[in-house]
């Protein structure tokens, strides 16, 4: 294994495509911005100033390389002491996930192109703080579009926000989450296209974004790679990520594409369950659709009409999906799972108290589906689950649900549990 | 892919096969119009209604009081859950037609019976991903069975045409591209070299809805289409009142006007009170575009010098 190093491995073609899905379907008016911005993204990558320029933020800004962690008190929690179980920790980056990884990236080539003003959308708030901090850091204006029941779960995030200089704007059209707050940055950037950079959250959007946001998530799986190279002397057989727009599970899976013996699993929002309708799970239960500039699976009605997505994690609270996971999905080089919201609360509190870690609610799916690859894996396999972000701005929702499930509140989830 | 989108519903219109004349439908029936005009020295009034909005009946109510009232052509509006090209205005229209139950197909009843009350070209807008849902081949042939001539697609640049570019050709639909004041020159002809019927310039760098003045932007982006294709040019975006429609037809040959009209509709009423309020503005654009004060505008229809509000 390991024969091959961080090559791309398929795609995207020149018109953006993984397979059929991704593409550019957007307004004219930014037709030639995203031109531009892949023809600047294409030389920044091929010049080593900007390499070595991104490599130093991401040392000394980020804190990187993430430590990966052995968590075998974590795999005998879940039914796995039979596996060597690795959390890589994007939960200690600076700001907490893994999402300054691109925004860093990003802020570096907006820099490099002349833009003057960040816009970006959020969900549980981490990409608008990692944003936000991009922004201060290079000295860029930042609006940051926010849907209001986002705002509500996750007010922590908004002081953050705030407090590095940044402009939240409510969203309170359609369904006030993720989507919705997509959908004004989109038009934020149409109207100021000639002097803003949009700053993508994840490997979603029209090209060249799924491919730059991957380019930039990549040092996660590149890391692991080398990581386990020293603990192990091999190569991961399992990968385990959440998967709401997937871009902490592409930067985990994308350097090791190519090497068929690594299974790649992503696991997506199950919400309330997928027979109630409530849920996030795009790849499980959507077909292909375009929304936000890209074709790849939808949740969406009969009609075309996308479909609200529901999730506890607001970070997974997302109809749409990354076109390359469309890809992987189709060509089975990748399986797409997904836990409910009672699980993956569950699966925040186990790792707690297996390991003193708080994961926030998103990769806290990814723990709750380790029974599952427990049962599946065999004994000595290697497994590594990306621990996207850190918990505290999800500890108040927990608490809710803690108070819930004590007063009987809380519906039971219907997926596997411990 | 193709075999993975189907369109769920797939609906049979009533509307029977397009009569033989190649002048009279789609295509040349936008290309006659836009010909008559220019022989009268006249410019063209496009208004825009949501379909749906709020209901069926007040669609095609406004489209003939629209027509009625002195439209040239009519666009039809297929309403989308994230219409990212459009302001508050439509993106409102486009949630109240879809909570009324609108869906592409119920639209192209709509266009049949509009079709059988009105001569003038119509002209569909969707957003793809209906359109794909539906099924592109079968949405273009449907279309025009309907009586449709022309269908617009805001989220579908060059890069992606051929999702209904050929399918629009095959059926007789004109597939018109917008163009916009960020579109370099080199692009600009890739992209009129394709246009059929006429071509859509944005008249601003933003999305639809009513703005203070006119773009400064819409002068130099049509003596740019000007000077790669001899196809009409019509600005949209940001024209609300007949004096913004006047001053856009100096440079244009003929003026969108959407929201405007729109915020007419969801003033409540019924589908006659609607009707009746859209075509007041619809009958003050008319006279703004025809008035007097065009020195390179030979015919005036008489009405006088009405003023424009």
């Amino acid at each position: 294994m390991a024969t091959d190093r961080a090559r791309p491995a398929a795609g995207p073609d020149r018109a953006g495509r993984f397979g059929p899905y991704g593409g550019r379907y957007v307004p004219e008016t930014v037709m030639p911005a995203l031109l531009e911005l892949e023809a600047a993204y294409r030389a920044a990558r091929a010049d080593r100033g900007f390499r070595a320029e991104l490599r130093r933020l991401l040392r000394e800004v980020v804190g990187r390389p993430s430590p990966l962690t052995a968590a075998p008190r974590l795999a005998r929690a879940a039914g796995g002491g039979h596996l060597k179980l690795y959390l890589k920790r994007e939960d200690l980056n600076h700001t907490g996930a893994h999402k300054i990884n691109n925004t860093l990236g990003q802020a570096l080539l907006a820099a490099r192109m002349k833009k003057r003003r960040l816009v970006a959308e959020t969900g549980a708030g981490q990409h608008g703080v990692a944003a936000a901090t991009a922004a201060a850091l290079f000295g860029l204006e930042c609006v940051v579009y926010m849907g209001e029941e986002d705002i509500a779960r996750q007010a922590l995030n908004v002081v953050r926000m705030e407090l590095l200089g940044a402009e939240v704007r409510p969203v309170s059209s359609g369904t006030r989450t993720l989507k919705d707050a997509t959908s004004e940055a989109i038009r934020d950037w149409v109207t100021n296209v000639e002097t803003t950079h949009y700053i993508i959250g994840s490997v979603v959007g029209p090209h060249p974004y799924p491919m730059l946001v991957r380019d930039f998530q990549a040092i996660i799986g590149r890391e692991v790679r080398a990581q386990l190279r020293a603990a192990e002397g091999r190569g991961p057989d399992w990968l385990v990520a959440c998967v709401g727009g997937g871009s902490n599970a592409i930067g985990l899976f994308f350097p090791f594409l190519r090497d068929p013996a690594v299974r790649l699993v992503g696991v997506e929002a199950g919400g309330a369950g997928l027979d109630t309708g409530r849920h996030a799970a795009t790849l499980t239960a959507g077909r292909p659709g375009v929304l936000h500039g890209a074709l790849s699976y939808l949740l969406q009605d009969g009609e075309g009409q996308v479909r609200p997505a529901h999730s506890v994690s607001a970070g997974l609270d997302y109809p749409g999906v990354g076109p390359e996971h469309s890809w992987l999905k189709d060509t089975g080089r990748a399986e797409y799972v997904s836990v409910s919201d009672h699980d993956a609360l569950r699966g925040a509190e186990l790792l707690a108290r297996a390991e003193g870690i708080i994961p926030a609610l998103e990769p806290a799916h990814a723990v709750a589906y380790l029974p599952e690859v427990a049962r599946r894996a065999r004994p000595g396999d290697v497994v590594v689950l990306c621990l996207s972000g850190r918990g505290d701005k999800d500890v108040e929702t927990i608490a809710r649900w803690g108070r819930g499930a004590a007063a009987g509140a809380v519906a039971g989830g219907t997926g596997r549990g411990e | 892919m193709a075999s993975r989108i189907r369109a769920r519903q797939p609906v049979e219109v009533t509307g029977g096969p397009r009569p033989p004349d190649p002048a009279g439908t789609g295509i040349g029936r936008l290309e006659s119009t836009f010909a008559r005009l220019r022989r009268q020295g006249k410019k063209a009034l496009i208004t825009y209604v949501t379909a749906g909005d709020p209901s069926g009946e007040a669609t095609v109510s406004a489209g003939v009081a629209m027509a009625g009232a002195g439209a040239d052509v009519v666009e039809i509006g297929i309403p989308f859950s994230d219409p990212l090209a459009d302001g508050p205005t439509i993106q409102q229209a486009s949630r109240r037609a879809l909570a009324a139950g609108t869906t592409p197909a119920r639209v192209l009843e709509w266009v049949v019976r509009l079709r059988g009350l009105t001569p003038i070209p119509l002209v569909l807008l969707s957003y793809v991903n209906p359109l794909l849902q539906y099924g592109p081949e079968r949405f273009c042939r449907d279309a025009a069975r309907a009586g449709a001539d022309g269908l617009i697609v805001p989220d579908l640049p060059l890069e992606e045409a051929d999702l209904l570019g050929p399918a629009a050709e095959t059926a007789g639909l004109a597939m018109v591209p917008l163009v916009a004041p960020t579109t370099p020159p080199g692009r600009l002809a890739a992209i009129c070299g394709r246009a059929r019927g006429f071509v859509y310039a944005v008249s601003l760098v933003g999305v639809t809805g009513a703005r203070e003045n006119l773009s400064q932007r819409l002068a130099p982006l049509v003596a740019a289409v000007r000077a790669v294709t001899s196809l009409p040019v019509a600005a949209g975006f940001g024209i609300a009142t007949p004096e913004q429609a006047r001053q856009a037809a100096r440079q244009a040959d003929g003026v969108v006007v959407g929201s405007a009209l729109v915020s007419l509709a969801a003033r409540g009423g019924g589908p006659e009170a609607v009707a009746a309020r859209v075509a007041g503005l619809v009958a003050e654009l008319r006279r703004a575009l025809d008035g007097p004060g065009e020195p390179e505008t030979p015919v005036t229809r008489g009405v006088g010098a009405a003023p424009a509000e």
